[in-house]
């Protein structure tokens, strides 16, 4: 109870909080504005706190101490993920997207936000249960560059992996989960020849632009951080970044239903959110 | 007009009270009013559906960037975090789990105490972990009307009391009094 009380010393308003995005955005040139508040708040509180930190002291730091800013731009971004998160989503995906892939020569597919990397392996081994792997090539970007250090590993906890093997055999696999990793330890690695046709590279979806073509880009449980208008302007992106007739798959709870280019879409799979462009 | 919110947490045993509370209703409830109940991803059930066929209002699972009107009963929808941001729209979060429990009724009442201020009502109901308690203090905090079910007429105390041990509460009601209290909002 004590420990619980003290969490609720670390109270910072709104108001302050626009005084951390303008010191963020004037002093460091990263812009966080189109972060949604109430998510964004939590996780400026939760560095307060493990920082032990009053808004005064966060502040100096954020102004004064040398690499401190990119401290505090990997905490606020959040990074929680799985392999195989929704199994009837990767299941949507292998019927509904996939035969069309399939009709390319080369098939390359972005993961924006791919955090440390479980979905990018996850759509590794689909590609690779389809035969499809070889003339593949998938990108997986964020912004955080500490996250993308791990998902080059590619090394999860055993623990963690013996879960996304539940989640792998809901999508009906043809493979078992460990015949893509080698376990040692409490480790598991992902065996190289998953990696072959990775790549893992630093990306903002607020400043960067297209960079590539695509035939599939997944984005899930990303929007949901942003504010409309990020949500649109990075929507856009997506279009800009997707071939004729690509496919764009959300997460869960993430839709197109307010996107004014929405009728550039056909809706796939309306369950899973998966949308391909039409227009 | 100012906005006003009415928010409802609860756990194990909270749930079944809460449905049973807003199937009595037999008016509308002018304000809108947030359910945050732990609920398995994995059994997503079509409560929703069920109680807005059953009611005389809409009720909902709240989306992402959806913006919260009255007359509306909204549930956060299993497996997310649910906040409410200063436009009084909803945002959702897949951080990591509070108190074991995602969504959490903590990060709820958290963001809401800021933006609802004195125009926050929240009653934590019956459940066997702490979440809650921390929002509920917050929401006091922030000027809000805090009410906790009383721990004796719980199924599962636990819920209720850690908020009582903070002292996070304005007053413990029984079920009676809380379906009185709701009835007089509407």
């Amino acid at each position: 109870m004590v420990e619980l009380s003290t969490k609720v010393a670390v109270m910072i308003t709104f108001e302050e909080l626009e005084g951390i995005i303008d010191v963020v955005k004037n002093l460091h040139g990263y812009d966080v504005s189109g972060y949604t508040r109430s998510s964004l708040k939590r996780r400026v509180t939760r560095i307060m706190e493990l920082n032990k930190l009053d808004l005064v002291e966060l502040k100096s730091k954020l102004i004064n101490q040398p690499g401190f800013i990119t401290y505090f731009l990997q905490e606020i971004t959040v990074n929680v993920t799985e392999m195989f998160r929704d199994p009837e989503f990767y299941k949507a995906v292998k019927t509904d997207v996939f035969p069309y892939l399939a009709t390319y020569p080369h098939i390359k597919l972005w993961s924006a936000g791919c955090s440390t990397g479980e979905e990018v392996y996850s759509l590794a081994i689909l590609l690779k249960e389809a035969g499809l792997y070889q003339r593949a090539f998938i990108y997986g970007t964020d912004i955080n560059t500490k996250v993308l250090e791990k998902a080059k590993r590619g090394i999860y906890s055993l623990i963690k992996v013996k879960e996304y093997s539940e989640n792998f055999i809901k999508t009906d696999p043809k493979s078992s989960l460990s015949e893509y990793y080698t376990a040692m330890y409490n480790a598991a690695t992902i065996n190289n020849s998953l990696k072959q046709n990775i790549l893992f590279t630093q990306h903002s979806l607020v400043s960067d632009q297209a960079f590539n073509e695509f035939q599939m880009i997944t984005c899930r449980n990303v929007l949901i951080y942003f504010d409309t208008n990020l949500q649109e302007k990075v929507l856009d992106l997506f279009y800009d970044s997707l071939c004729h007739l690509g496919f764009l798959c959300l997460g869960s709870k993430e839709s197109l239903v307010n996107y004014k280019n929405a009728g550039k879409f056909k809706v796939v799979n309306k369950k899973h959110n998966i949308y391909q462009k039409i227009g | 007009m100012e906005r006003k919110i009415l928010l409802l947490g609860g756990s194990a045993g909270g749930f079944s009270v809460i449905l049973n509370i807003i199937k009595a209703l037999e008016r509308p409830i002018q304000r809108p009013i947030i359910v945050i109940v732990h609920r398995n991803p994995k059994y997503a059930s079509s409560i929703e559906d069920t109680l807005s066929k059953a009611l005389l209002q809409k009720v909902k699972t709240a989306d992402d960037k959806e913006t919260i009107e009255d007359g509306t009963i909204y549930f956060a929808p299993a497996g997310y975090h649910l906040l409410i941001e200063p436009d009084y729209s909803f945002s959702l979060d897949i951080s990591e789990p509070v108190q074991y429990s995602r969504p959490s009724i903590d990060v709820t009442f958290e963001s809401a105490a800021e933006v609802y201020k004195e125009n926050c009502a929240a009653i934590l109901f019956s459940g066997a972990n702490h979440d809650g308690a921390q929002g509920l203090l917050m929401i006091k905090k922030y000027g809000g009307k805090t009410y906790v079910q009383d721990p004796l007429d719980a199924e599962v105390p636990i819920m209720p009391q850690s908020a009582i041990d903070l002292n996070a509460q304005d007053k413990i009601l029984s079920i009676a009094e809380i379906k009185d209290y709701i009835i007089q909002l509407t």
